[in-house]
């Protein structure tokens, strides 16, 4: 994609955005350059950057952490079709469970703080991980591996020269995939038992102060990290897989 | 003893379902001979050549290489599939030295590489030869069928094996380039002094590539049916009377089965 349509596509929502809300003038929508305005302030101010990171890094730890237990587990599920058969009835019902509803159940065990708001993020994530990994690790040709293993590679070899960099792909895959539920769920987590996090901040400036053109800054901050994280997301495939783009 | 390279005692091979595709199987390569096994699908050849490979074992009976006993592969033993063989994350020149990596990672084990360290990996050298420095930076997706062969060849002669088995490795490309990489492979087999054994369907690479044709039939193989073809070495053999009637007497054996 051009960075110039990207530009043009911004510079169209914005327009209509602005056009509705002059249009129709609900009180619900103030317009953009009104909501600039606060949102300008509210950086200044350091409110929202303390909201942004705490929310931020909320994201940020569970991902390291899902990637940290789901990609090797996914590796190891991958090349054994055996220990597959043993795990997969079980990935295979837990996977298609909306991982969301457990929201109030591990606040409730976990209380407040970071851990709970890590935790569900982090069991999202675990699963799409685990599955997209295990599954192209599965998928690797047996005759790259039969040739890998006929240069002298054995099973360590395998897993440095073959599994590993054949998951990279897969890992990114998943975030990329999964990192727009990852930030979805954040906000509802961060709905309950926390005064951090731009979920709170958009609920609290909603709900309670009324004072929509915050809540609208709050919105941006979070769509700012949601599309910040997915072209982080797709600059690092195409640094750790360029392969995959050539033609 | 000495110039024995492959010795097959009594092999009986046999997949968990199914009847044995080898019974009480019987053969002796010499050091340096170029064989061609030859034969339909299904006729147990490739099979034949992972049992050569150590990637699968015996059923019954045993297979010796340069004396040694096959458990496992052989360090000095190269193998080369038909396609797929190439890390498609690796560039020509990563996929080349691959088994230097990997003997890198193992060190001088004796298992996974040879135990004596002072053998000499030139993959430079290697690259050279097959011509491979002008595409060293393309990944095999960016690259023709035969230049992804060039680049298997020169990842596993960088290795110094002593024995080359290929699995119909010319099976997927076009005529010319097939023909150039068939007088690649005798050339090559001769400078390097390789024990060669080629799997192949197709008559015409099994004359040209074999000095001893193997015949495989249907299943079980239990005697081998060896035809000599001495003459592969001649200059022209290709385009000459003999390599024409030893086809002829190939096709003809192969229509029996």
């Amino acid at each position: 994609m051009k960075k110039r349509d990207l530009f043009i596509a911004v510079l169209v929502l914005l327009g209509a955005w602005l056009v509705i809300s002059v249009i129709f003038d609900p009180p619900l929508i103030p317009s953009p350059i009104i909501v600039s305005k606060t949102l300008i302030e509210e950086i200044i101010s350091g409110e929202l950057p303390g909201h942004f990171v705490a929310s931020l890094w909320r994201v940020v730890a569970s991902t390291l952490l899902a990637i940290t237990f789901a990609a090797p587990i996914g590796i190891i599920l991958g090349q054994s079709k055996r220990l597959n058969r043993v795990f997969s009835p079980f990935i295979y019902l837990l996977y298609p469970v909306p991982k969301v509803v457990f929201v109030p159940i591990i606040l409730l065990i976990f209380g407040i703080g970071d851990f709970p708001k890590i935790l569900i993020i982090f069991i999202i994530l675990f699963f799409q991980v685990l599955v997209l990994v295990r599954d192209r690790a599965a998928g690797i040709r047996p005759e790259l591996i039969t040739s890998v293993h006929s240069l002298g590679a054995g099973r360590r070899a395998l897993f440095r020269f073959v599994y590993i960099p054949a998951s990279a792909p897969a890992i990114l895959t998943a975030l990329r995939q999964s990192v727009g539920t990852a930030v979805a769920v954040l906000f509802i987590a961060e709905l309950f038992a926390t005064q951090k996090g731009l979920g709170y901040y958009i609920y609290f400036n909603s709900s309670t102060l009324f004072n929509y053109p915050a809540m609208y800054a709050g919105i941006i901050g979070m769509a700012i990290m949601g599309f910040g994280l997915y072209i982080t997301v797709d600059w690092l495939e195409h640094r750790i897989a360029g392969w995959q783009f050539v033609d | 003893m000495v110039n024995q390279m492959i010795h097959v005692n009594s092999l009986t091979y046999k997949y968990i379902q199914g009847p044995a595709i080898f019974r009480d199987f019987n053969l002796d390569i010499e050091r340096g001979q170029a064989v061609a096994v030859l034969g339909p699908s299904g006729c147990g050849k490739t099979t034949l050549l992972y049992l050569l490979a150590g990637l699968r074992t015996p059923t019954s009976g045993s297979i010796y290489i340069d004396g040694e006993r096959i458990t496992r592969p052989r360090p000095h033993t190269g193998l080369i599939l038909q396609e797929y063989g190439l890390l498609p994350w690796a560039t020509v020149q990563q996929n080349a030295s691959l088994g230097q990596q990997i003997r890198k990672f193992y060190g001088p084990d004796g298992t996974h590489s040879p135990s004596e360290p002072e053998e000499k990996i030139d993959v430079d050298f290697w690259m050279e030869r097959l011509k491979l420095p002008p595409i060293k930076d393309k990944y095999p997706s960016q690259i023709s069928g035969g230049q992804r062969q060039r680049t298997a060849i020169a990842r596993t002669l960088s290795l110094n094996p002593d024995l080359l088995l290929m699995d119909e490795p010319f099976g997927s490309l076009d005529a010319p380039t097939r023909e150039n990489l068939q007088e690649l492979t005798l050339k090559l087999w001769i400078e390097q002094q390789l024990t060669l054994v080629i799997v192949t369907h197709t008559i015409e690479e099994a004359a040209l590539l074999g000095e001893k044709i193997l015949l495989l039939k249907q299943p079980p193989n239990e005697n081998p049916e060896i035809i000599d073809n001495p003459e592969i070495t001649q200059p022209d053999f290709r385009n000459g009377k003999s390599y024409l009637e030893l086809c002829k007497q190939l096709r003809a054996r192969m229509d029996i089965s």
